[in-house]
């Protein structure tokens, strides 16, 4: 038996030669991989690097000045508008905030896609997101507002509307920052449910490494200086095994190769 | 039929065999929640076979997502509530899996738990009636506030900027000159069309010159100020306020011991009720030009006999009253903007609710002190 349609993709997501950029300043240019349906890829990088700026051409929210981004086989920004909407419908996106519709109840905001979107009665939809809420532990938090939520449940409220279409991808823009160890640990081992349970593909921006350790399967990483891809695989083969001077100090925590050589990063070494 | 089969029953996605004591569920084809929904009444019609417990099949199941979660589950939670045995073995091992996930509430519960009942009607009331207590108290607070810390202000010993102050300023009177003109100037006109169509016919068209003087420097101007600037920037005081509610701005001014009051009220009640007076003044001045180009394109009245009716209907008490009212409309609009927005919520949809609630109570309130004023003109017969 198959678990669910969303394994039958393969790749899910392609990348090929994208440059995005504001205006005249480019951010990334030239990236270039393969998400495997069904995996955890992770898109890494410092601050500034250009990972949530990735993540909205892939999500539809800003257009590529070059290269393409297929889903499945499909050029998604090539597609008509309507198409385009129809592909994002196979998208779950949980914001780095949480990005909840605050006049809303957390019940409300899961719902909320299943009522624009689907033509299922009121119960089912009230089923389908108690459903949803459930499996990120949010039992009996329905009826809460969003303001009333703490970090890890904003995170996880943000989770369940990520799921309320069952999506094929879900992207995670860095979902663990924010929380402290165990939150963040917990989140992580509910991502891998998801993937285990759903077989969802998902995306994971992040520079949290506990985070992309564990739960990665494979990944880039992205230079804030060289606007482009330093290094593709798995979080922890980079770490073991990669030999390029940023990645080794993003991996290890290290200071930066330029801060490394300049007097003034000594001196700032707590005593 | 297969031999010792009791009974079959079957619904979208599964059927049932009950062989005596124990119910297999076969689960079939595809289950898609956004087109296929869940069916509430699957569970109890499963175990209305009066099995003792349900098995599973799952070799003819197709793609699924979690509208069999949510058909496993309501079905796992009518079992236990019945003393019916759950053997899940049989399921898909993801399925399983997210099963585990789940509490044992039903999803149902799930999505409404945490739903408070109604309180009687008695409690809410009392409620209501503490809230608006403490909302009263709040205003309180902040008139107390405003009397103290304006005093110091005066004195160059509050703790507000005074760019803040000239920024305010600004904002409130020299900014909001183009719609102050525009209105007044209309409303001037709307004046004079009003008395020209009746004063022509009693051959005394000069006196719509005193109506538009005496409607606008006693009333009109000073209230269709205050109208405008309780939109406009009553309205964006309590947005603004309310927006760095929400951003936890306030809260960072708070920590760092600067008074809130000095820092973000004050500025904008002391410039809005300081500007409003300037205002007041220039609104009547375009109202009587209003009126006087009216006056003069429907009765071809002269520009200097027009202001010399006006002149001479006006009397100095008459300008102090429209600068009192102004002057008091603006503290008004002022305090109600602020105070709204001290008082939002966290949210998105705060923001919006402050600001309309301050721009309507500002208006109520204006109009109602506007009448308040008119009483006490008449029993000081100005």
């Amino acid at each position: 038996m198959d678990p669910s349609p969303q394994r039958a993709l393969s790749p899910a997501l392609s990348v090929d030669k994208l440059t995005v950029a504001f205006g005249e300043k480019v951010i990334q240019q030239d990236v270039s991989f393969t998400v495997a349906a069904g995996s955890i890829f992770a898109v890494m990088g410092g601050s500034g690097s250009g990972k949530s700026t990735l993540l909205q051409a892939m999500i539809g929210l800003l257009p590529p000045t070059a290269g393409t981004i297929r889903v499945g086989e499909e050029d998604y920004w090539a597609a008509s508008d309507d198409r385009r909407a129809q592909i994002d419908r196979g998208f779950g996106v949980l914001f780095q905030s949480g990005a909840m519709w605050t006049a809303m109840t957390v019940t409300e905001n899961v719902a909320l896609p299943l009522r624009m979107l689907t033509a299922l009665n009121g119960p089912a939809i009230k089923t389908l997101a108690g459903v949803k809420l459930s499996l990120v532990g949010l039992a009996g938090s329905g009826d809460l507002m969003p303001a009333a939520l703490s970090g890890g449940m904003t995170k996880r409220a943000g989770l369940a509307r990520a799921l309320a279409l069952d999506p094929a991808i879900l992207f995670l823009d860095e979902p663990s920052s924010g929380l402290d160890p165990m939150t963040a640990r917990r989140l992580d081992d509910l991502i891998l449910d998801l993937r285990e349970g759903f077989g969802v593909t998902i995306v994971l921006v992040s520079h949290d490494l506990p985070s992309l350790f564990d739960v990665c399967d494979d990944g880039v990483f992205l230079d804030g200086e060289t606007h482009t891809v330093i290094a593709h695989g798995a979080p922890k083969s980079l770490r073991d095994e990669c030999t390029h001077p940023t990645v080794r100090a993003f991996m290890h925590r290290e200071r930066a190769p330029a801060d490394a050589d300049a007097p003034t990063a000594r001196a700032r070494r707590p005593s | 039929m297969t031999t010792g089969v009791d009974a079959r029953l079957n619904g979208r996605g599964w059927n049932c065999a009950v062989d005596g004591a124990t119910c297999k569920v076969s689960l079939t084809g595809d289950w898609v929640a956004r087109t296929d929904g869940v069916d509430p009444q699957a569970a109890s019609r499963i175990l209305s076979s009066g099995a003792k417990a349900l098995s599973f099949d799952s070799g003819g199941l197709g793609h699924w997502d979690s509208a069999l979660i949510a058909f496993l589950v309501a079905l796992r939670a009518a079992a236990t509530d019945g003393g019916v045995r759950f053997e899940d073995a049989g399921l898909p091992a993801p399925a399983r899996h997210l099963m585990g996930l789940m509490a044992s509430t039903s999803t149902t519960e799930a999505a409404t738990a945490g739903v408070s009942r109604a309180a009687p009607l008695v409690e809410r009331l009392g409620l209501w009636t503490l809230a608006r207590g403490a909302e009263l108290n709040q205003g309180s607070a902040l008139i107390g506030n405003l009397v103290l810390r304006g005093g110091l202000a005066v004195r160059g010993k509050a703790a507000m900027r005074g760019r803040d102050l000239v920024e305010a300023m600004y904002d409130a009177g020299i900014a909001a000159l183009p719609i102050v003109a525009v209105v007044n100037v209309l409303v001037g006109g709307i004046l004079a069309f009003i008395g020209a169509t009746e004063l022509r016919t009693l051959g005394a068209g000069i006196y719509v010159a005193n109506l538009v003087a005496l409607g606008m420097v006693r009333e009109m101007a000073a209230l269709m100020t205050a109208i405008i600037m309780a939109g406009r920037t009553g309205g964006a005081y309590a947005a603004t306020i309310a927006a760095m509610q929400g951003g936890e701005e306030i809260d960072a001014v708070r920590v760092f011991g600067i008074p809130v009051f000095d820092y973000l009220v004050l500025p904008k009640i002391l410039a809005l009720t300081a500007m409003m007076p300037v205002l007041y003044l220039y609104g009547s001045a375009v109202g009587i030009l209003g009126g006087l180009l009216v006056g003069a394109a429907t009765l071809g009245v002269s520009p200097v006999s027009f202001f010399i009716q006006a002149r001479g209907a006006l009397s100095d008490s008459q300008l102090f009253f429209g600068l009192s009212k102004s002057f008091a409309f603006g503290a008004l609009i002022a305090i109600f903007g602020c105070q709204f927005g001290l008082r939002a919520g966290r949210g998105a949809a705060d923001v919006g609710k402050a600001a309309t609630s301050a721009v309507v109570a500002a208006i109520v309130g204006v109009i109602a002190l506007d009448a308040l004023f008119d009483v006490c003109a008449d029993i000081l017969r100005i």
